[in-house]
């Protein structure tokens, strides 16, 4: 088993350089530093020495791959590619156009991040396997119908709506909680407590419909007609046997997405005002702050993979198959 | 009214290439019993027709609007013809009233006045501040502006009595054609859902008709910042959310199924080097690669404005990219499915029975692989695109998404969302864009789940 | 019946089909005593596993009662309450399924999936559980019962699985035992262990047993009373006695005369036309009149009432005859002296390795040795039989032999042809000497293919005939010659029965006229009656073309049936081959004898010594060291722990590897 922890960990490199690789081609092989500098200096400021200073400040000046002109080492390191892509992996993002450094925001951001997404998970995938394991129950039933009605209605209806109608309501007409903010220590709730109402919210139906998928799948399957030819109680058949059969398809899906709840959300986090990892990146887009961009790339990159190897090691956990090969 | 050029955008090329290829899929499954076994059960399942009918209604509206021209300009006779900057379709034409009514800045659904005060001269007695009439909404009432409710409920029971009118002409028209087929067959037990299908229709022309006829006199829907009527934006929507739901799944779909295919099929290096592949993009977030996508889209097409003749054609191009870029991120989930489905084909008996007759592995991929992958690449489709629909809002919000300037509801939310803000609140655009979206999504589920049914072998 | 154990009476059960339930089970009665065994037999879709499934109240989602009594020790079931009903299930009577490998739950050890049975009827938990649970694997057989319940299903073989299912089953203590199908997934020699486990255990406990299934053969090892289902109809209820002396009803009849047999050799099989009718469209009266040889015209009018023609022994016929005349008289060993021509296929020493690969770097630790050294010869218009229990690798020797598979090593010469190692166009016209039919006849077609189009596929790849008027002559020329109707060619094949698709899938290896044709178990996936259908017609043309047979299969009586030559393979390696009659009748080999004698046979008189083998068949990822089979050889000696024995040659025929031989 520790081989094939180790196996997958192995193959996370190639992995994280083709994305690096990837990252750098979009940024700098598809436009130019030239384009770039100026699309950000604007058409009345672009002159070619407004060029060469915007380049230079920000060390795109150097050629991509190979510098001809340094000795040693220095013909590989000091070039875009290796101050850029290559220097990442250290984590050395650079800085951001407002020159601040952007690995020191980004371990700032995370906490506020982390403090909408994981209570919004937790109690999403609660709430979602809570009412997936009733729909099941109650299989083929007028409330399994109306349910699942209910489900497709709800994922029919944009994120977008869930968080403007649940301000709107909530907020300004109810004025139960502020509109938006965030704040430090234990204050913090009444800031929270909105967002992840809504992140639950808007999540449920397609989780929901998801998850009794699974579900039906498992109570069709002979190991279910064993368990009822016991005699036991449709309760214990359920929560004994589908249960934990339906977990190893349901952790497919759901832990490979735990390492990047500190991505945050970057709609709620924009719309809510949360200073966490969200919000820093779509105020990057907006300002079209490439090294920004690039940096949460790679870092949502590098936690996805962790989160792939999270789920191996979760199905040795839940799939004794796995665990004892 | 003098003459107009055709205007060919790529975006419309690709939507009727879909409409072509639909007709042809059409042609095809006619002649493959299996598949139009699978689609005569999407036919009786009721849910599935009544959605299907509410979705060619809006595809009707996209395919309207993917007609495009430009007006010849008044010009003096003898000189080259100048053709307007403004690019048109077809839909606009019909929607002229619609499109050319505009207000001032916002007003609320049949309101015959501004949303905002302002300072009016009134002749003779000096200037006031108040709401001003609207220029067009409500124009028809003179000085009786209390009556809007009367006036506009008279008007939509005329109209609802015409379409229902109509309605039951097609009725008639079903009803005869199927008696004709089926003597002693009620409309309720035919094979297909004529039953659902007409229910809907009914309720759709209900909805519809007096929608119109009131939009003649009044802003049904109400008009945004610029005087602009909502309900022609939500028109002009469709379009944008059908060819992201469409374009982007057809741009995709080659290189899933190839690639699958052969990965699944061919095994060894080939499945390795395509398995990193997708493995690789699936690792970048889709979001932050759309984002990284789309900044530099904008940055080729900022540095390239002479590729344009137009500000629509620009939008449009914008338009495509974002599919491009939506199917390159999104096309490893079914490169996945299909891979996994090839893997359990090949070890199919009648694959082998073919490989001992020495059949070329392609011509066993085409007769006997692709052909029994084809219902997850239909259910794939019909699924992805209510997803579709819905990012395109979300990416707009963000501003990686469709041009600002090119009207889908998620630059209709965006601009409006601020409104909501106001003391009254302008809610009017977002409520009309939300409705519609999920219209139009709920519609593409339900749709979906019909023909998920019908195709997966597992659900038979 | 009033000292029955469990008397159902007008049982009937549908499955809902739209808004119509179309019933499976139409009115079905019978009883059993305690320290009975009652055999439900019949061919697939009877609906006997539905009626099982209705006793214990546990049919699928669509499946309904139609309405009926069961009545267990004085008590209606069908009325209770499902709370009052699990009291039942699982505590006075038990069922055990047909595929072990499904049914137990992969993700709880064995010890808690007994335990929960123990927990529920019988109050046991902690240490006392513990102790009954070792208890009841010992007693179905489970060496090591402590530290097999920490294990999981996934670690034990089939035949454990099923083992474990059955101490499931008795860890309520049930009066009644439901077996359905429980030997059908699993190898012969592991049947046979199950099936005397199972007859044990019920003659120990005095449990009254209702087994289900379709084999003649387990129920003449099994059955004390049988009923006989037919279309959702028991026809016939009679003591074992009766049943395989003086059966009545003409299903019963033909049943037994589609049974291949040595003793039909050079026989045609009886086989019973036409099939079975859909539930859709039962006829009115009785339901077997389409395809029976005594129909009369009353028949079609009006469903027979039960007759009891001796004590204990009813039927549902209207016909009044006997028995037609036994067809075991003729004995007509015919083609068996044929003097072998020159083999046209010679294998020699054929391996095929598949590796292991394990650790960081995925490196190669080992090989799964399938085939491991596999010599055989074949000559025109003979069949080879190659027989063997699951995984001992003799599919994959016919995919070697195809080059469907790589051998890793060994040579297949074809007519003096080598063709391991050839590619492209000359390995493609090699193929045209050897095709395959596949075991599976629902895989085998491809689904969106007309029937035409299958067959004209092998013709098109090896550029046979490709002027379209003579090809489509051509496929309705090998339709005919299987049997089919020219208007079969333009149909897909979900709208032909298992049988008509073996057919097709025959018609299609045939199309380009090969020499030798490859069988893999062609009708194990089929009922008796069609597996008759499907074998006359094999050797109809074998007679008519002389093609060559390699037949896979792990059923002897289809060997004895069919064979000229008979090869028994074990753990990827020939044990002993040799003519039909020198393997059937004199088996050397202690492993060919167990697999003899492990075989079922559905006659009253089958030979008292049986030899049973323990275990079962190890992985031929690391087979035992020396012999392959000597830690399950009754007579295995030391030298057998050390050295592979070499060949014997008992005669210029039969040769034997094994050191009692030698």
């Amino acid at each position: 088993m520790l081989a094939y922890i180790v196996r997958r960990l192995l193959y996370a490199i190639p992995i994280l350089i083709g994305v690096n690789l990837i990252t750098f081609a979009l940024f700098f092989v598809v436009n130019t530093p030239d384009d770039m500098a100026r699309m950000q200096l604007g058409v009345k400021r672009v002159t070619p020495e407004a060029i060469e200073k915007w380049k230079a400040e920000r060390g795109y000046d150097k050629p991509l791959f190979v510098n001809a002109d340094a000795a040693g080492l220095a013909t590989v390191t000091d070039t875009i590619f290796f101050d850029k892509s290559a220097r990442m992996f250290a984590g050395q993002f650079g800085r951001a156009e407002d020159g601040r450094d952007i690995a020191r925001e980004i371990a700032s951001r995370m906490g506020p991040s982390l403090a909408i997404a994981l209570p919004t998970f937790v109690l999403g995938l609660f709430v979602a396997v809570s009412m997936a394991l009733l729909l099941a129950f109650f299989r083929a039933s007028a409330f399994d119908f109306w349910g699942v009605v209910l489900c497709v209605a709800m994922m029919s209806i944009s994120g977008l709506f869930y968080i403007i109608g649940g301000q709107y309501l909530i907020s300004k007409i109810w004025r139960l909680v502020p509109i938006s903010g965030f704040g430090d220590g234990l204050e913090a709730w009444r800031f929270l407590i909105l967002p992840v109402l809504i992140g639950v919210v808007s999540g449920i139906g397609s989780s929901t419909r998801w998850y009794r998928t699974i579900f039906l799948e498992e109570v069709g399957k002979d190991y279910v007609r064993t368990a009822r030819a016991k005699g036991l109680p449709e309760t214990v058949v359920f929560f004994r046997h589908i249960l934990r059969n339906a977990l190893i398809p349901i952790l497919t899906g759901v832990v490979v997405v735990i390492p990047l709840l500190f991505m945050g959300s970057l709609l709620t986090e924009s719309f809510f005002g949360i200073p966490g990892l969200g919000s820093y990146t779509i105020d990057a887009i907006n300002a079209q702050d490439f090294a920004v961009v690039r940096s949460m790339v790679f870092i949502g990159s590098v936690l996805y993979i962790v989160g792939l190897i999270l789920t191996d090691i979760s199905y040795t956990l839940v799939d004794p198959r796995i665990r004892f090969e | 009214m003098s003459g107009f050029q055709v205007v060919v955008l790529w975006s419309d090329v690709l939507v009727w290439l879909l409409v072509a290829a639909g007709l042809g899929v059409g042609v095809l499954i006619a002649k493959s019993p299996p598949l139009l076994a699978a689609w005569r059960r999407v036919g009786a399942n009721r849910v599935g027709m009544a959605s299907a009918t509410v979705l060619l209604a809006f595809i009707a509206v996209g395919l309207l609007d993917s007609l495009h021209y430009r007006l010849q300009l008044d010009g003096k006779p003898g000189q080259p013809a100048v053709y307007a900057i403004e690019v048109l379709s077809v839909l606009d034409a019909l929607a002229a009233p619609l499109r050319t009514r505009n207000e001032k800045t916002y007003s609320a659904p049949f309101a015959t006045r501004l949303y905002a005060k302002e300072t009016i001269d009134l002749p003779g007695q000096g200037t006031v501040r108040d709401y001003p009439r609207l220029k067009y909404g409500g124009q028809h009432l003179g000085e009786r502006e209390d009556e809007v409710a009367a006036d506009a409920g008279f008007t939509a029971f005329k109209a609802g009595v015409l379409a229902f009118v109509g309605w039951l002409g097609v009725f008639g028209v079903v009803a005869a054609v199927n008696r004709k087929k089926r003597p002693n067959l009620k409309l309720r037990d035919a094979a297909f859902a004529w039953d659902a299908v007409l229910l809907t229709l009914l309720a759709m022309l209900l909805a519809v008709v007096p929608l119109f006829w009131l939009a003649g006199q009044y802003h049904v829907f109400g008009t945004d910042k610029v005087g602009q009527d909502v309900l022609y934006q939500i028109l002009k929507s469709v379009r944008t959310g059908l060819i992201i739901g469409l374009v982007t799944t057809l741009v995709m779909l080659p290189m899933a199924v190839l690639l699958g295919i052969v990965a699944g099929y061919f095994r060894g290096w080939v499945d390795d080097l395509i398995q990193y592949l997708y493995t690789v993009l699936n690792s970048i977030p889709g979001v932050l690669l759309i984002a990284a996508a789309v900044l530099m889209m904008q940055v080729v097409i900022d540095s390239h404005p002479q590729w344009f003749s137009t500000a629509a054609e620009r939008a449009d191009l914008r338009l495509l990219a974002l599919c491009f870029i939506l199917g390159i991120t999104s096309w490893t989930g079914l490169c996945r499915l299909l891979r996994g489905e090839t893997l359990k084909l090949r070890e199919l008996e009648y694959i082998q029975a073919a490989q001992a007759f020495g059949v070329s592995s392609w011509r066993i991929i085409l007769r006997h692989i692709l052909p029994n992958l084809m219902h997850i690449v239909i259910i794939a489709l019909v699924m992805d695109f209510s997803g579709l629909v819905l990012a395109e809002a979300v990416l707009s919000y963000v501003g990686i998404g469709v041009d600002p300037t090119m009207t889908s509801f998620g630059t209709m939310i965006n601009n409006a969302r601020m409104e909501l803000g106001r003391e009254p609140a302008v809610w009017w655009s977002l409520a009309a864009a939300f409705s519609a979206m999920f219209v139009l999504v709920l519609a593409a589920n339900l749709f979906a789940d019909a023909v998920r049914d019908a195709f997966d072998p597992r659900a038979a | 019946m009033s000292d029955a154990l469990l008397s159902v009476t007008d049982l009937r059960l549908g499955f809902m089909a739209g808004k119509r339930a179309l019933p499976a089970v139409d009115g079905i009665s019978f009883a059993i005593s305690p320290g009975e065994t009652f055999a439900l037999l019949g061919e697939s879709g009877c609906g006997k596993s539905a009626t099982a499934q209705g006793i214990m109240r546990l049919l699928p989602a669509a499946g309904r009662m139609l309405g009926g009594r069961v009545v267990m020790d004085g008590q209606e079931l069908l009325g209770l309450s499902e709370a009052d009903m699990r009291a039942w299930r699982g505590g006075r009577m038990a069922m055990i399924f047909q595929e072990p490998a499904t049914s137990l739950n992969p993700v709880l050890t064995v010890g808690r999936q007994i335990g929960e049975v123990l927990e529920r009827h019988r109050g046991l938990t902690g240490a006392a559980a513990t102790e009954r649970m070792v208890e009841l694997l010992r007693l179905v057989g489970i060496a090591d019962p402590e530290r097999r319940l920490t294990e999981y299903p996934f670690q034990l073989s089939g035949g454990m699985k099923q083992r474990v299912m059955i101490a499931i089953a008795l860890a309520g203590e049930p009066e009644l035992l439901i077996a359905d199908e429980p030997t059908t997934a699993l190898d012969v020699t592991v049947q046979a262990q199950i099936l005397d486990l199972l007859a044990k255990i019920q003659v120990d406990r005095g449990m009254g047993m209702l087994l289900i299934t379709h084999d003649l053969g387990v129920v003449a090892r099994m059955a004390h009373r049988i009923g006989v289902m037919y279309a959702g109809e028991l026809v016939e209820v009679a003591s074992r006695q009766a049943f395989f002396t003086a059966p009545r009803h003409p299903y019963t009849q033909a049943l037994f005369e589609a049974l291949p047999d040595i003793s039909r050799r050079g026989l045609r099989l009886n086989t019973i036309p036409g099939q079975v009718p859909a539930l859709a469209a039962m006829p009115a009266g009785c339901r077997f009149a389409d395809r029976c040889p005594q129909v009369m015209a009353i028949c079609r009018e009006q469903s027979p009432p039960w007759r009891e023609v001796a004590g204990g022994h009813a039927v549902r016929c209207h016909w009044q005859g006997e028995a037609a005349a036994n067809g075991r008289t003729g004995n007509a060993v015919t083609e068996l002296d044929i003097d072998p021509g020159r083999a046209f296929l010679e294998v020699a020493d054929l391996k095929v390795h598949f590796p292991i690969r394990k650790g960081l770097l995925q490196r190669t630790v080992g090989h799964v040795r399938a085939v491991d050294g596999v010599s055989l010869a074949i000559a025109a218009s003979r069949t080879l039989a190659l027989v063997g229990e699951s995984g001992c690798g003799k599919t994959t020797v016919g995919k070697a032999l195809l080059q469907l598979i790589q051998p890793s090593a060994g040579s297949v010469r074809l007519g003096g042809n080598e063709l391991v190692g050839l590619k492209g166009r000359r390995l493609r016209s090699a193929r045209r000497h050897m095709q395959m039919v596949f075991q599976d006849p629902f895989a085998s077609l491809n689904p969106r293919l007309r029937v035409g189009e299958i067959i004209a596929e092998g013709m098109a790849a090896l550029g046979i005939d490709t002027e379209s008027a003579s090809h489509a002559a051509a496929i309705a020329a090998l339709l005919k010659q299987v049997g089919l109707p020219d208007e079969a060619a333009g149909r897909y094949p979900h709208e032909f029965s298992g049988g008509q698709r073996q057919r097709i899938a025959i018609a299609r290896a045939l199309a380009v006229q090969p020499e030798l044709l490859i069988c893999d178990e062609p009708t194990s996936a089929l009922d008796v009656s069609v597996q008759a259908q499907i074998l006359n017609l094999l050797k109809k043309l074998q007679a008519e073309l002389g093609v060559a047979y390699l037949f896979i299969t792990h059923n002897f009586a289809v060997v004895e049936y069919l064979a000229h030559d008979v090869a028994v393979m074990y753990l990827g390696r020939i044990v002993e081959r040799g003519r039909a009659e020198e393997i059937l009748r004199s088996p050397k080999h202690p492993y060919t004898q167990a697999l003899l004698s492990a075989v079922p046979v559905p006659r009253l008189d089958h030979p008292t010594a049986i030899i049973r083998l323990p275990g079962e068949t190890p992985s031929p990822a690391n087979p035992p060291a020396g012999c392959h089979f000597h830690p399950r050889c009754p007579m295995a000696m030391d030298i057998c722990r050390q050295a592979y024995p070499g060949v014997t040659e008992l005669s210029p025929t039969h040769r034997v590897n094994c050191h009692l031989a030698g």
